[in-house]
């Protein structure tokens, strides 16, 4: 259709694009709505934000069905966003209120969503991945056809639990994908510190599954290699290793001066802006003009700001129900 | 009634639990084609195949935090740990996320999942592998911790667990698979789970214990009888979620408290037990509290020292006589 569209791109899809560049859009306003919030005191804690990586959550999750499960890291706003969970939940949870997805007992590293289930946000990093292969587990005992999407960062892959839930998952043909969102920096340790092996792809190898590598700030190629990893998943071939190549504008949190990244390099990376580049590539074919551009913003932006209103105006939770749910009644 | 050992007595409840519920799978490490490490799951391979009775690879974070999984997507899963020391290596998945994921989700999500694991001392295993760790596990709120001592609870306890909406841990001290006792299986599959067991009863002094260690303790309090000290023995039976009322209730009565615990004395769950009652029975106490603990030493191997550094039956009755009165 357009010469500049190559031989691997999807042919071009002008409404789901948008719908791409407004998720991707979605999360980088949210999560700098979340930063202004954090510097107002409003949002406490850690706060890990997902700038730079959007292409990664959007791209990713268009491959994922509403029954598939999700787990997530501590730096899961994005997935929770694009997932479908409201803006104004999320937002009320980071402010710690009663409306927030895990009513405020989870903060920003702990969101869940039973409905659709998002089973979190996990603060210690690899701890997500065994979780995922006993939910891909449940779903294969039960004959169920649903995957588990388990994202995680390349930190993780240095923890014994990357490799014991390769293993067990592959062992076991067990339907999940696990997506390393590699940005090159276990919190402040670059991936050639931490890694004697730099391409994760090829860890895949050694427990005998599947792997690709790609584009983490491509939202088309990340969209494209997600479909084929959870196809492959999906056909019964065992779980598949995907490697989301990325990398994080902002500090590792809102707690870190970022003294260990390279001058320029930040800079580097910001010129492949994972948002930008779609906004470039959909007005040189004709997609988007500036009016739609500025209509896109203003819904997104009017969506945070009912997000911020709606954390702001939600109660807390009443401290009496302190010990609520530490446990749960008997026979479930 | 029926006559059989401990290890019988899980196993049949383990079967029971695989045969009344399609949800409940067994999985570990050598559970199945072995037999398990101390032949609890002996023969359920062949009833039930390899779906239900899995063996795992030696991953004990990646197996424990998979039955995580499995009971949070609908599954009841029962997890063997092979010892409690290899329970160590699947530490962030039990504090982490199986104790934590109902609150920090705002009680959307719960983990039904029972972790099974060999526990304890005295059989010359050494500095690795006799630990007494389950006051860890009692410290952690969000997860119940079930020490069966005797052959009725090992049989109802764990079905008991199956039934919880939590993760449930069950410490099933080495030394008593082969302990043998009289099993009545429609009572025991009605047992109250959350109650101490008075198990002798007695006026001097209670005898407070759990686990492996409620047979030195009996055999204490049946020497102490000789002596005309009449001691209550309490079998704890549930260390978390406590039954402080019956441990207050005897205390009030004998007026004394030995804690007879195999862990170590530092941060023991005898420690626990001690504070308690300070707290909330303090007036009724005619002496101190004491404990019976291990010595505070790595495990020994020769047979000589391992027992010098384990609670034994006659610490328990000196302990007892030095707070009695016109005894000893």
């Amino acid at each position: 259709m357009s010469a500049t569209a190559t031989s691997e791109r999807p042919p071009v899809d002008r409404e789901h694009w948008l719908f791409l560049l407004r998720e991707m859009l979605r999360i980088r306003r949210f999560e700098e709505k979340a930063a202004e919030m954090y510097s107002l005191g409003k949002i406490h804690g850690f706060l890990h934000l997902y700038i730079g990586e959007e292409a990664t959550g959007v791209g990713a999750m268009q491959a994922f069905a509403p029954g598939d499960a999700i787990v997530a890291t501590y730096r899961e706003h994005g997935q929770a966003l694009v997932r479908g969970i409201p803006a104004r939940v999320l937002m009320a949870e980071m402010f710690g209120k009663a409306t927030g997805c895990s009513r405020g007992h989870g903060g920003s590293m702990h969101f869940f969503d039973a409905s659709r289930r998002f089973y979190g946000g996990y603060a210690i990093v690899g701890g997500g991945l065994p979780i995922a292969v006993g939910l891909a587990l449940a779903d294969k005992m039960q004959n169920r056809s649903n995957l588990t999407a388990c994202y995680f960062g390349d930190g993780a892959v240095a923890e014994g639990e990357f490799h014991e839930s390769l293993n067990l998952a592959a062992l076991w043909k067990l339907p999940v994908v696990f997506l390393c969102e590699n940005n090159l920096y276990a919190m402040g340790t670059a991936l050639e510190h931490h890694q004697a092996q730099t391409n994760i792809s090829a860890k895949a190898g050694a427990y005998g599954l599947p792997s690709n590598a790609v584009d983490g700030m491509d939202v088309l190629a990340v969209e494209a290699a997600a479909k084929q990893a959870a196809e492959s998943v999906r056909t019964g071939n065992g779980p598949f290793l995907l490697e989301l190549r990325t990398y994080r504008f902002r500090a590792h949190s809102m707690s870190d001066p970022d003294l260990y990244r390279p001058k320029g390099e930040i800079e580097e990376w910001r010129k492949r802006d994972p948002i930008a580049l779609f906004e470039a590539r959909l007005q040189q074919l004709g997609l988007l003009s500036p009016a739609d551009l500025a209509k896109l913003e203003a819904d997104v932006g009017a969506e945070i700001d009912d997000a911020v209103r709606f954390a702001e105006e939600s109660p807390w939770e009443p401290a009496d129900k302190l010990l609520d749910n530490v446990y749960g009644p008997a026979k479930p | 009634m029926t006559k059989l050992t401990y290890r019988e007595a899980v196993r049949a409840a383990l079967r029971k639990a695989l045969r009344d519920d399609p949800r409940v799978f067994l999985m570990g490490e050598d559970v199945g084609g072995y037999g398990g490490a101390f032949a609890v799951s002996h023969g359920l391979l062949k009833e039930f195949g390899p779906e239900r009775i899995r063996d795992t690879p030696l991953s004990e974070s990646a197996f424990v935090g998979a039955g995580i999984g499995a009971a949070l997507g609908g599954m009841r899963p029962i997890v063997e740990i092979m010892t409690v020391n290899f329970s160590l290596l699947a530490m962030d998945q039990i504090v982490n996320n199986a104790a934590a994921l109902r609150h920090m989700s705002g009680g959307q999500f719960n983990v039904p999942m029972v972790v099974r694991v060999a526990t304890g001392g005295g059989r010359q295993m050494a500095a690795q592998h006799s630990h007494s760790l389950e006051v860890w596990y009692a410290h952690i709120p969000g997860i119940k911790v079930l020490t069966p001592a005797t052959v009725p609870d090992a049989y109802g306890m764990l079905l008991a667990a199956l039934q919880e909406s939590d993760p449930v841990f069950i410490f099933e001290h080495a030394t008593l698979y082969p302990l043998e006792g009289e099993l009545d299986e429609a009572a025991a599959e009605q047992m109250d789970i959350s109650r101490a067991a008075v198990v002798r009863p007695g006026s001097d002094v209670t005898l407070i214990t759990y686990g492996g260690t409620l047979g030195k303790t009996i055999q204490a309090a049946d020497q102490l009888r000789e002596m005309g000290i009449q001691a209550e023995v309490l079998d704890l039976r549930t260390l978390r979620p406590l039954d402080a009322r019956t441990i207050l209730t005897s205390v009030a009565k004998t007026h004394r408290a030995v804690i007879v615990d195999e862990a170590w004395r530092s941060g023991s769950f005898a420690a626990e037990i001690s504070a308690r009652i300070m707290e909330d029975a303090f007036d009724s106490l005619d002496a101190p509290v004491a404990r019976v603990c291990s010595a505070e030493v790595p495990m020994p191997y020769a047979k000589h020292l391992e027992a010098a550094a384990l609670p034994q039956t006659d610490e328990i009755v000196r302990a007892a006589q030095e707070m009695v009165p016109h005894h000893g």
